[in-house]
């Protein structure tokens, strides 16, 4: 206890100075403009090193009796004094916007593109942005023009990823003093599970539970034709008006009369834990989205009906991401 | 907070901003080069130009403990060069050798800042020798390309006209900062601690001894000794005895001044027509004060010399300003003590055989105690016989040099004038000494500042005479009277080697001079010279009561803190102007939120413009119009003031009804 209860008071301490220095209270929507009360500036170890030979060069100077000396020695005061405002410059009143971040796998490297707009006629020159303590990224924003940073984040886990904190800092121009600041944007990244490897092949299609066998696909349901699309299964191509020399038609089939394939989460091996058949169901909606065919996903406490096409492959992989998330949106 | 993650390695540098570096390090290191002694000069240019070579070829950098052999080999050679690594000289000289060698050890940012730092130092150590205003220039110039290096070490691979210009943008900004800095940091006068010996070297000026030749080395140096305000109206050139160094030892060859510590007072009464002046004295490294004859006060802590020559208590090592009264027309040392005079006749036994002949003859024909008529028989003879007033004598022998000058060669300098005039004087039984000095000087029109360069050093006699005192005899005003009406252009031959600038020249190069050297002059006075007197009375003219280091350094804070103020509206600034756009849309979108047609957060201008030619189709082509302009302004390639003033025009007559 008597570990735990400076611990509580240093994160609470941290959680006031978040706030009330770093104007961080939880993730801001977009746009975020650096205002002059959230970017600070101190010396680096290279401007304790300047400051330490100006500090000699005034030594020099008196012990010498050099009036230029002083006039040398002042003007480089001076650049510091300078490179102060001109790093506190090259941050302050940037407009940070938000792109759209693209799902990843679990694992892989989430990308949080943040949109950096400089309202100046000054280009504002070696900003870096870091999140969760990853190498930064260095962009450079022209004058009066937009630039994209992309943050890199590993994806740890599936499920909703927010950006966090992010830190922007900056150096330039002369590596004397860095200006930083921090933003939380309002950003996250939909992260999907990892699919398992070497996944046992998909199962087999039709619904076992409405009785029906496997395989029975009926082609004596035919329906009628339409014109062919590029996401259509080849198994369903009319191969003999195409034979005679007519466009690519496909054969349209009852409802029903073609057994979707059901990804279900019952029917995976009983021995297997929730996130071992998020990955397994993943695994097999890749290898169904691959394959072309007409698939469904059933997981407690609901389904996605059967269906093809990218939109439906995100909303199952969608659903399987937010398994169980307090945060299922 | 910031240091969490303030140790990030540093990068690499590339190639380019190695030749940055090395452009701003070569500036720093090659006007100190020629102030070294010659075999480091060549160390240190052989060690630059191996690496230009290796960056310029982008060759691999040399292993480590081929530096590290280099460093210790280059340390011992600055060493038995100077026989000693410490000391200003052989400081310089490792600072040159430490940074050509950083040069070929330059693999992070890091090395490049140390870099960095190095040529700053090296930009003092050139302010040793020189703090003129060409110095003053180029070291601007140099500060400038060292920014712009230091910019490029950021962020590599900007555009070098970019750079430079940051640079000086940032340097400017800085230069507010520096003068009031300047003005009003409280001055200290140094040194703090003990100086190496060789601190002060290079000054040049008038020496306690005199042998044939050393004046004349020191008059073909166009440097100023000093520089010398009148009051009234400046006396004539042939009036302008500025007095030195007393010489009254003699040895055969050298003169030497008497051991003597002098008196805080005048030892003699003053009276007659009075000249008052200002000098500014350069830091000749002796305790020499100048002044026309003879001297009429004693500066503060200053003393006067048994031969009536002003002496500081410290040797002038920095710009000094003093006033000075003169009485020119005083005698003095009527009732000389007989010791003094019986010196004042000494000359070693033996040399000389023929001056002493010509003297004893001269005396001998003259009125018994009429010392007066060997005087002028003596100043006849140089003005009569083919004497030549010359700045290249021909050398004369160790012995007998005076029956060699007087004799034989008869070409010379005023110390050979001086030194032979005396001899007889003294071989005749007269009292005489050697005076040395500088006659002359040049009034400059433009600030009224009289200019004594060292080409005016000059050596003259006095002779003692019964109840007149002490008497100035000028030997070389018989043989030269130009040289002393005129100046030493006027007085020497054709074909003399005279230092630049002396000599006779063009009227308009001549007002071009003037002008020149009277910006020298303020130069010198204002921003070298500006010390702990000078700032009291610069603090007490801008109408600060009774300035002293405090208000000096309150007013500092002060005016330091209003010009970051200024700066940091600056920073600020350029934000509120620019953000004219984004309030005129703001503006407009609150217009149409009054008419039912907010705008959606995630909306951008063009489709919101489509929305609203949809829904209200009167205000269709002037929203269409708004919303272009913004996002011409925001997102367009080129944004133009025309098309902001547009914009805030169109939105502020936009009328929407509810």
């Amino acid at each position: 206890m008597s570990v735990a209860i400076p611990r509580t008071a240093v994160t609470a301490a941290r959680r006031f100075i978040d706030r009330w220095l770093f104007r961080l209270s939880g993730p801001e929507a977009a746009p975020v403009v650096l205002g002059q009360r959230r970017v600070f500036v101190l010396p680096t170890a290279a401007g304790v090193a300047f400051a330490a030979t100006v500090l000699l060069l005034l030594i020099g100077s008196i012990n010498y009796g050099l009036g230029l000396g002083y006039a040398l020695t002042f003007l480089l005061a001076g650049l510091g004094f300078v490179a102060i405002l001109h790093a506190f410059r090259n941050l302050v009143h940037l407009k940070i916007e938000y792109g759209r971040c693209e799902p990843v796998i679990a694992g892989s490297i989430a990308r949080f593109p943040l949109v950096l707009s400089n309202g100046r006629d000054d280009a504002r020159i070696a900003l870096a942005l870091s999140a969760g303590g990853g190498t930064p990224v260095i962009a450079d924003v022209a004058p009066r023009a937009a630039e994209t940073a992309a943050l890199r984040v590993v994806a740890r886990r599936r499920g909703w990823q927010p950006i966090g904190r992010v830190r922007l800092h900056t150096t330039f121009p002369l590596g004397l003093v860095r200006a930083w600041s921090y933003v939380e944007p309002d950003l996250r990244c939909l992260v999907y599970p990892a699919p398992e490897r070497d996944a046992p092949p998909l199962p087999p299609s039709g619904d076992a539970a409405d009785g029906r066998r496997p395989g029975a696909a009926g082609s004596e349901d035919f329906s009628g034709l339409r014109d062919h699309r590029p996401s259509d299964s080849p198994r369903h191509v009319a191969w003999k008006s195409a034979a005679r020399g007519d466009a690519l038609l496909t054969k349209l089939f009852e409802d029903g009369g073609s057994e979707p394939l059901w990804l279900d989460w019952d029917r995976l091996p009983a021995g297997l834990d929730t996130e071992a058949r998020l990955s397994r169901l993943c695994a097999h909606v890749l290898l169904a989205k691959s394959s072309g065919a007409s698939f469904g996903l059933r997981l407690p406490g609901g389904a996605i009906a059967p269906g093809r096409g990218a939109a439906h492959v995100e909303a199952c992989l969608k659903a399987l991401a937010l398994y169980g998330e307090p945060d299922g949106d | 907070m910031a240091n969490r993650t303030a140790t990030e390695p540093a990068a690499r540098v590339s190639q380019r901003q190695a030749l940055w570096l090395l452009a701003a390090s070569a500036a720093s290191a090659l006007p100190l080069l020629p102030g070294l002694r010659p075999a480091i000069a060549a160390l240190a240019v052989t060690l630059l130009a191996i690496s230009i070579g290796v960056w310029i070829r982008a060759r691999a950098l040399p292993a480590r403990w081929i530096v590290f052999a280099l460093v210790a080999g280059s340390t011992l050679a600055i060493g038995f060069a100077y026989r000693s690594l410490f000391g200003r000289e052989p400081g310089v000289a490792m600072l040159i050798v430490f940074l050509a060698l950083k040069l070929l050890e330059l693999r992070t940012t890091r090395d490049g800042f140390t870099l960095v730092l190095l040529c700053y130092f090296l930009q003092l150590a050139l302010l040793f020798d020189r703090q003129g205003p060409e110095i003053a220039a180029y070291l601007a110039a140099d500060l400038i390309l060292i920014t712009a290096a230091l910019i490029q070490l950021e962020r590599d691979g900007q555009k070098m006209r970019s750079s430079i210009a940051r640079a000086s943008r940032m340097l400017a900004q800085a230069t507010p900062l520096m003068l009031v800095l300047f003005v009003l940091f409280p001055r200290v006068q140094g040194p703090l601690w003990g100086l190496p010996r060789d601190a002060w070297a290079g000054m040049s000026g008038l020496s306690d001894t005199m042998s044939p030749g050393s004046i004349r080395e020191l008059s073909l140096s166009a440097e100023p000794a000093f520089r010398v305000k009148f009051a009234g109206s400046t006396p004539p050139h042939a009036a302008l005895y500025w007095r030195g160094p007393v010489l009254t030892h003699y040895d055969g060859r050298t003169w030497r001044a008497a051991p003597g510590a002098g008196s805080r007072t005048l030892p003699y009464e003053t009276s007659g027509p009075a000249v008052e002046y200002t000098v500014t004295l350069e830091p000749h490294d002796k305790p020499w004060l100048f002044a026309l004859d003879l001297p009429g006060l004693v500066p503060e802590g200053a003393r006067v010399a048994p031969g009536y020559q002003l002496l500081a208590r410290t040797p002038v090592r920095t710009r000094q300003r003093y006033a000075m009264r003169s009485y020119p027309g005083l005698a003095a040392g009527i009732d000389e003590p007989l010791a003094v005079l019986e010196a004042a006749r000494r000359i070693p036994a033996g040399a000389n055989p023929r001056s002493r002949e010509l003297a004893a003859r001269w005396r001998a024909e003259a009125a018994d105690g009429d010392e007066l008529a060997v005087v002028r028989r003596a100043l006849e003879h140089f003005r009569r016989e083919a004497f030549v007033y010359t700045l290249s004598p021909p050398l004369l022998g160790k012995n007998d040099g005076i029956d060699e000058f007087l004799f034989a060669t008869r070409r010379g300098f005023c110390e050979h004038y001086a030194g032979a005039f005396v001899f007889l004087m003294r071989a005749a039984g007269i009292p005489a000494r050697v005076v040395t000095g500088y006659q002359g000087g040049e009034p400059n029109p433009v600030d009224g500042y009289l200019l004594v360069r060292q080409s005016d050093a000059h050596a003259w006699a006095e002779v003692w005479i019964a109840r007149r005192g002490w008497m100035r005899i000028d030997p070389t005003a018989a043989v030269s009277p130009s040289r002393i009406e005129s100046g030493i252009a006027a007085a020497v031959p054709a074909g003399d080697p005279l230092p630049f600038l002396v000599g006779a020249d063009a009227g308009w190069l001549r007002a071009l001079r003037f002008r020149w050297e009277a910006l020298g002059n303020a130069w010198n006075q204002w921003i070298i010279g500006y010390n702990l007197e000078r700032q009291r009375e610069l603090l007490t003219r801008l109408g600060m009561r009774d300035p002293d280091w405090r208000s000096a350094a309150a007013a500092m804070a002060v005016l330091t803190g209003v010009l970051l103020l200024v700066l940091a509206a600056w920073a600020a600034h350029e934000y509120r102007r620019q953000d004219r756009a984004a309030r005129a849309w703001a503006a407009f979108s609150r217009k149409m939120a009054r008419a039912g047609l907010a705008r959606r957060p995630e909306e951008g201008p063009l489709d919101y413009a489509r929305r609203i030619a949809a829904a209200a189709p009167g205000l269709a082509q002037r929203s269409a119009r708004i919303a272009q302009l913004y996002a011409e302004l925001r997102y367009g390639p080129h944004p133009d003031p025309g098309m902001q003033r547009e914009l805030v025009l169109r939105v502020r007559r936009l009328k929407v009804s509810a």
